[in-house]
């Protein structure tokens, strides 16, 4: 062989290693995510941050990772579909966004494994654990096992629109309603004074897991119930669901009080934002992302003037102290995290990836994007008095879903008794004995409770 | 009537083999999967996820529990929804209308005949996606199509997918297909010897007796067939689903977005499979009548051919 | 003349109602004609004032989605050769051949594609193609729609083939020619109407199809316009009508180009029509 010859196959040789060395790990994320579109800020925080950085850390250490991320643009419920399908098979991201509610269903199935019987013991030993609070571990954990790492927590509230609330003759910045006479007469008021559906208490099947979160639990928190009692037996029937289906029947049917278009058709909810953004609107109940998201500047819903325009209550209970565990006031927190995929081929990697994302310095970095309640009390929002001061007010009234495989479902009849409630089809007494039936069906009659 | 081979067995099985492993893996295999999960209790989700249990019949026993079949959401109600739903809409709507379509672009001239045959054919041919946000842009409430044509003449507004949402997924579903009816016909219409209409029109045929009298008796055998696969696809048709969701209140859940919520909302693989077979069933009970309509017919058009 | 003045009204009748029908079915699609072209779309129907082309320019820069519109046609083109092939094949051989029960197999493999098309079969579908390997790929989107595709597109071509008189076969037979050389030589060319006809079916559903791309595919850059569409959603999961009329315009242009070419060059109909 001629030299010359030989030494273009040494450095066609060298070439190859230097592009694809032997050591090289190409990891993958998976979020409901999409620059421009769905949760463009979580999937701008990971494609300009978190990959330089971490392939930058990665690199000093002397190994190279190769990290995609995957933008998931469907509904959260296709991305369950997903992931069930991945993980029951090995395919799927390394690591994948999650919501916490879905943790049991999944780690019943197996769909999940617990972050230490994936990644070793590697994963006690993260400096962050300490700065996640139990309760919020508790999202993304099942039977006492952790399954990913939380991102954040939300709280609920009531929206509303001052102007509206000045054009009825209310005091916009003293608004706080003590009782749900006192909303639905706020409520009236407005009506009155020409807001054409002055109250949005989410309802329906289309709504999805809204219409649980947003709205049923909202209102059946403040009879002093929840969706189960001490026992964790489902309660299938009681004075406070009747009450509950009673408060959106005068909502929706007697009064109506609310857009029952917007709680039956399939793109309801995006009306209903609507509603609240052209001033149909004006008391409207949601978590603190139809803040930092929905009605922010520049989006679709945007609220003209927001600071002084819209301002917020805290959701009352039925009647002062009537409320769960006798609060005044009740509101419901969910999460979302990141879980490692059980079958990751780089466990070790794929957690180092996921600590990353959760470290401190990303967790900060995240909040340029959007500012929002993180799981790390060493993230703090940065310089936002609304999200500041509805967490600071709201967490310590605030509960969680239950820890349920069957919640998932559960939810589902909910939503189904709210929509023949709120579309007249059937009434509060026959809609929770529907509700009964179902329930009773999915859990079996020992599991249920009757008030 | 015996014919001689003009192929071999063996260069037809030959023939045959690309297309039997294809249908073999991934209609065969998935088609008994379906049946034998349809008797356990397999879920995606949740413990039954990891060891299914044989339930035998269960699941079929569940669907047609007689205490929730008609209850909104359930399967008998998605049943009821459904077969009226391919009455009117493939039936009715696609093959009458189609035939109707057909007949027409027998007479009329050619550049209407174009025009109106590439307005019939883009709802056929258009990506369901594209499709299902036309029409949601046209009865859109406040801005729609619909309802600015209707408030130009002073009507009021119409509120279809609250109000009648049944009524515009069968109208939906009439102009996403009628286009395959219509093109059916069309080919059976042109393969009759004009011969026929021309003897009929020197006896002063009205066009609807020549329709009747020469035209329906000849193509029975493609209304036959053209039955058979639209009430098929009409059957498994999802495409409503992107206007309504099945709602409001489920009252547009069809057998197909029933089974769709079944299998992949609430993850129950054992329910959902004993969906897909019932609908098999039907189908194939409704294959056999038409085919034996049509059996009939088509012996009277074979002594029809012989005079 | 009495009787041809009648037969002139009606054809004037006939006319007048194509018309009318034709106009119901381009209604809904008027809207699409204007949305793309208008900076400032609703959900109105408005001529675009001005006229503008900002919306392509914008879903151009979006490189995924333009991308995906390249792996639609790579599984189109993949689907289409699959199916175009095996169901020629198949089809030829249950029309020529003496296979026993060779009709009612026919019909059964339809009733079972149905049932496979339902979501239930999802998941065997899904559970195969892992077991192969080919999860994320276009391989495993073709082979999934011609498999489910195929048993039509048999019952349509047997069909098609049953009506061509089998003496064309039989005489190149008698000159010497082989079966086979029969197929390709003098069958092959006589069909050719009929299989353009389903490739363009086949073409059609797979370009619209969502549920098995979506099931089968998972990185952001496999993905087809079908399912790359849903990235013209805002934060709130509402769609950005301008750019998703503008992106739907792009995504139908090649089922439409393709429809005029068929028809322009083969007639865009079913050949002697398929009857049972």
């Amino acid at each position: 062989m001629s030299h010359r010859l030989h030494a273009a196959f040494l450095g066609l040789a060298t070439l190859l290693v230097a592009a694809v060395p032997a050591y090289a790990v190409d990891l993958s994320i998976t979020c409901r995510c999409v620059i421009g579109g769905v949760n463009s800020a979580g999937a701008e925080w990971i494609t300009k941050s978190v990959i330089p950085a971490f392939t930058a850390k990665m690199k000093a250490e002397g190994k190279d990772v190769n990290v995609t991320l995957n933008q998931f643009a469907g509904e959260d419920a296709q991305l369950t579909q997903q992931q069930a399908l991945d993980f029951s098979t090995g395919a799927g991201s390394d690591i994948e966004g999650f919501d916490g509610f879905l943790i049991p269903s999944f780690a019943e199935g197996g769909l999940l494994k617990p972050l230490d019987e994936v990644a070793g013991p590697d994963v006690d030993k993260w400096e962050g654990w300490s700065h996640i609070s139990d309760g919020i571990k508790a999202i993304m954990s099942y039977k006492g096992k952790i399954y990913g790492i939380p991102g954040g927590t939300d709280v609920r509230m009531i929206f509303t629109r001052k102007d509206l609330l000045k054009q009825a003759g209310l005091d916009p910045d003293a608004f706080q309603p003590k009782s749900w006479d006192e909303l639905l007469d706020a409520a009236r008021k407005l009506k009155q004074a020409g807001v054409q559906y002055p109250l949005q208490l989410d309802a329906g099947v289309a709504m999805g897991e809204a219409t649980t979160m947003q709205g049923y639990y909202m209102a059946v928190l403040g009879t002093g119930q929840s969706l189960r009692d001490k026992d964790g037996k489902w309660i299938v029937s009681s004075p406070g669901i009747l009450d509950t289906l009673k408060l959106y029947k005068t909502i929706y049917v007697d009064e109506g009080l609310g857009d029952q278009r917007a709680q039956l058709l399939a793109d309801g909810r995006n009306q209903s934002f609507a509603n609240f953004r052209d001033g149909k609107t004006a008391l409207l109940v949601e978590g603190d992302w139809f803040y930092r998201s929905v009605t922010a500047p520049g989006s679709e819903f945007a609220v003209k003037d927001r600071d002084t325009t819209m301002g917020w209550a805290k959701m009352p209970a039925q009647k002062p102290g009537a409320g769960f565990s006798g609060q005044d006031f009740v509101t419901i927190s969910g999460g979302t995290g990141y879980v490692l995929n059980p079958h990751t081929k780089n466990p070790a990697e794929a957690w180092e990836l996921l600590a990353f994302m959760n470290s401190k310095e990303q967790l900060d970095e995240f909040q340029k994007y959007q500012p929002g309640i993180k799981a790390r009390d060493d993230v703090p929002v940065p310089d936002n008095p609304f999200l500041t001061q509805t967490a600071a007010t709201l967490l310590p009234l605030t509960t969680a879903r239950p820890n349920d495989a069957n919640y998932n479902k559960v939810s589902e009849a909910i939503q189904r008794m709210t929509e023949a409630v709120v579309s007249g089809e059937m009434s509060p007494e026959d809609a929770m004995a529907q509700y009964k039936a179902t329930v009773t069906g999915i859990v079996g009659e020992a599991n249920t409770v009757s008030l | 009537m015996r014919q001689f081979s003009l192929l071999s067995r063996r260069a037809a099985v030959l023939f045959l083999v690309p297309g039997a492993a294809l249908v073999g893996v991934f209609v065969l295999f998935p088609f008994f999967w379906v049946i034998l999960v349809s008797f356990t209790n397999r879920t995606l989700l949740g413990t039954t996820a990891v060891s299914p249990d044989f339930v035998g019949l269960q699941n079929y026993i569940n669907l047609f529990n007689p205490t929730s079949f008609f209850a909104r959401g359930q399967f008998g109600s998605s049943l009821i929804i459904t077969t009226e739903f391919v009455l009117l809409s493939a039936l009715v709507g696609q093959a009458l209308l189609g035939l109707l379509l057909a007949w027409l672009m027998q007479t009329i001239p050619t550049p209407l005949k174009r025009l109106v045959e590439t307005a019939v054919i883009g709802a056929w041919i258009l990506p369901e996606v594209v499709i299902g946000f036309a029409w949601f842009a046209f009865l859109d409430y406040d801005h729609g199509t619909l309802n600015m044509i209707l408030t130009s003449f002073g009507l009021p507004r119409a509120d279809l997918l609250l109000q009648q949402p049944f009524w515009v997924i069968v109208v939906f579903n009439t102009w996403r297909g009628a286009a395959f009816s219509m093109m059916l016909f069309n080919s059976a219409f042109s393969s009759i010897p004009p011969s026929y209409f021309q003897a009929a029109d020197v006896a002063g045929a009205t066009s609807f007796q020549k329709f009747r009298d020469i035209a329906l008796p000849l193509i029975r055998g493609h209304v036959v067939t053209d039955l058979i696969l639209i009430t098929m696809w009409t059957f498994n048709v999802f495409t409503p689903f992107l206007l309504t969701h099945g709602g409001p209140a489920y009252r547009t859940e069809l057998l197909s977005i029933y089974n769709y919520r079944v299998a992949f909302r609430d993850f129950e693989f054992g329910k959902g499979a004993a969906v897909g077979v019932v609908i098999m069933l039907i189908n194939l009970v409704l294959a056999l009548i038409y085919l034996g309509i049509g059996r009939r017919k088509s012996k009277a058009e074979r002594e029809a051919a012989a005079q | 003349m009495k009787l041809s003045g009648t037969q002139f009204l009606s054809r004037i009748g006939f006319s007048a109602l194509a018309a009318v029908l034709g106009a119901l079915f381009a209604l809904p699609l008027i809207w699409f004609l204007f949305a793309p072209f208008n900076a400032r779309a609703e959900l109105g129907l408005a001529i675009p004032n001005p006229f503008t082309l900002s919306n392509f320019t914008t879903v151009f820069g979006n490189s995924l989605a333009i991308h995906a519109l390249l792996n639609s046609l790579v599984e189109g083109i993949g689907g289409v050769i699959v199916i175009g092939v095996a169901a020629t094949l198949a089809a030829y051989a249950l029309s020529r051949s003496t296979i026993p029960g060779k009709q009612a197999a026919t019909y059964v493999l339809l009733l079972f594609s149905s049932v496979v098309s339902g979501s239930a079969a999802m998941v065997p579908i899904f559970l195969i193609i892992s077991a192969l390997g080919l999860i994320d790929t276009q391989a495993a989107v073709i082979l999934v729609f011609s498999g489910g595709l195929l048993p039509t597109a048999m019952f349509i071509l047997r069909d098609f083939i049953d009506g061509i008189p089998r003496s064309y076969e039989e005489s190149a037979m008698v000159a010497g020619a082989s079966p086979v050389q029969a197929f390709f030589d003098v069958a092959l060319p006589v069909i050719r109407p009929g299989i353009v006809v389903v490739v363009v079916w086949a073409f059609v559903n797979i370009w619209g199809g969502f549920l098995i791309p979506f099931i089968l595919l998972r990185s952001s850059d496999q993905m087809p316009a079908s399912v790359a569409i849903y990235s013209f959603y805002s934060e709130a999961g509402t769609p950005i009508v301008t750019l998703l009329a503008a992106y739907s315009l792009l995504y139908s242009l090649p089922v439409i180009v393709l429809y005029l070419f068929v028809s322009w060059r083969f007639g865009f109909r079913f050949f002697g029509g398929i009857k049972a």
